[in-house]
């Protein structure tokens, strides 16, 4: 799923309030982290604008052209000839929007279309489109696990799988990042009978490291667990046709839930659930989150359906991708980086900053010298790291990975890192 | 097991945790009188749920602020167990 970065606005000053206490004191610690940050001169790296999109790898960032590295635009659908003509033609024809709920006045045929080209990408029996990735987890998570049953989850899991956990009333169990023991020990002590849902990730997006689903399936398996996997930040780009690191791992016909999102490879916005599961139509009544909001516009709808179809014959692309991979990773190594992972293992590299302070510093100094990567902080990452996370596309060029590391070098020296 | 010795054994297992050597009451929290953060809790919960074979979930732990609260709730959970 998309990471949890908040991206908030610039605060308003505050206006002689700052004594007073009501209910946003609970914010003051963080206010002012922020403002300290900001008090240094920096480019503030949760506020930028892109003031115009070139392409799926360049933008017009505070006034810069910007090679884009932080999008998780993967495989560049963004400006694809097809994908946008199929958006103009839907918006044309249907309007700009449902204005309804799915089970509403919000299904249209695109809507049917773009599950259909779910089924098939996937080879499953049912697929449900969501209005964000966010909600599909949130409402497939907070629906299927109830009270008495038990989720384990990895500690890691992406916001939007922790607040499926609290929306439900099921007991919440997780286990260390990665781990199959941990996660095979919690559960072996589950009571019989009690029901059980186990929530991976394909790759998990702080560090780019994926799991390892071929163990951790099978365990769950063992123990009559039902296994949902989070497929977000590999769809389209990991597994011979892909469908992720379920495909990969060849244990995509033992899962019973895979989601994803349409906001990373697809190249637009929206979310999904695949499944083979005989009674899953059912969710459609069920599940709040896909209920109680409205559908997606028909051009979104219109547009992701021929973006999926067109990633089932995007092998050339996966292939120019794994080697953009291979090669940032590769070179920042060399340049004496310290990286999320050993190996590259999907199109995520985490390049490891020693503190916030020192992070925000190097955000600075690559954005100002025309790379765009994303600044992951505490909370939202393990072991309280700061991260620069970079996420690569398919339509970066061989000449555009060599760009970027001259520009993490240069950075890199200017503020003391390498 | 007996209260006494579920608290003996825990404390043992709060040591390696307890990094500033506070003195561990009945009345000792976890976030303030301890700083345990997120992950820090992950460990430790992991390290009291194999000494004692139980599951101490998430929701269980929302409730348990201090030591005392704690000591109850495993002697709860392994006698049910």
């Amino acid at each position: 799923m998309s990471e949890g970065i908040s991206q908030p606005d610039q605060p308003q000053e505050l206006e002689g309030h700052a004594g007073d206490k009501d209910l946003f004191s609970k914010f003051d610690d963080i206010i002012a982290l922020r403002e300290g940050l900001l008090a240094q001169g920096r480019e503030d790296p949760f506020s930028l604008v892109m003031e115009k999109v070139l392409s799926p790898t360049r933008a017009i960032c505070n006034g810069r052209e910007t090679i884009l590295l932080g999008t998780y635009n993967y495989m560049g659908m963004t400006f694809d000839p097809d994908v946008v003509e199929a958006g103009k033609q839907a918006l044309a024809d249907f309007g700009t929007g449902t204005t309804g709920s799915r089970v509403l006045n919000g299904t249209y045929q695109g809507h049917k279309e773009c599950e259909e080209a779910l089924r098939d990408f996937y080879q499953m029996d049912h697929a449900m489109v969501f209005s964000t990735g966010y909600q599909a987890n949130l409402g497939i998570i907070s629906t299927i696990a109830g009270k008495g049953d038990y989720i384990v989850l990895d500690i890691d899991s992406h916001a939007s799988i922790w607040d499926g956990c609290a929306m439900g009333n099921a007991e919440v169990v997780p286990f260390k990042h990665n781990d199959v023991e941990a996660m095979e020990k919690r559960l072996k002590r589950i009571p019989e009978g009690a029901g059980k849902l186990v929530v991976l990730e394909g790759v998990y997006s702080m560090l780019g490291d994926i799991a390892p689903l071929k163990e951790m399936v099978a365990v769950a398996k063992k123990y009559g667990a039902m296994v949902l996997v989070d497929e977000a930040h590999s769809m389209g780009f990991i597994g011979e046709n892909g469908r992720g690191v379920v495909e990969d791992a060849d244990v995509i016909d033992d899962v019973d839930f895979i989601i994803g999102t349409f906001s990373k490879s697809v190249g637009t916005v929206g979310g999904f659930c695949v499944s083979n599961h005989p009674k899953f139509e059912i969710m459609r009544l069920v599940c709040r989150p896909y209920v109680f909001t409205a559908s997606l516009p028909p051009s979104v709808v219109a547009t992701a359906a021929t973006s999926i179809r067109k990633l089932m014959h995007g092998s050339n692309k996966r292939a120019h991708l794994w080697e953009n991979s291979k090669n940032l990773h590769a070179g920042l190594r060399k340049l004496g980086f310290q990286l999320g992972t050993d190996e590259p293992q999907s199109a995520i590299i985490a390049v490891i900053m020693p503190d916030l302070e020192k992070g925000a510093h190097m955000w600075e100094a690559l954005i100002r010298n025309g790379l765009y990567v994303n600044l992951a902080r505490p909370p939202a990452t393990p072991a309280n790291m700061t991260l620069l996370r970079c996420s690569l596309c398919a339509e970066h060029s061989e000449e555009e990975v060599g760009q970027i590391l001259e520009i993490f070098e240069k950075s890199g020296k200017q503020t003391g890192i390498i | 097991m007996d209260r006494a010795e579920v608290d003996a054994k825990i404390r043992n297992l709060i040591e390696p945790f307890n990094k500033k050597g506070v003195e561990i009451k009945e009345e000792t929290t976890f976030q303030n009188d301890l700083e345990f953060d997120s992950l820090t809790v992950m460990d430790f919960v992991a390290e009291i749920e194999d000494e004692f074979d139980i599951i101490i979930s998430m929701n269980q732990q929302a409730e348990i602020e201090n030591y005392g609260q704690l000591v109850d709730a495993v002697h709860k959970l392994q006698a049910d167990a």
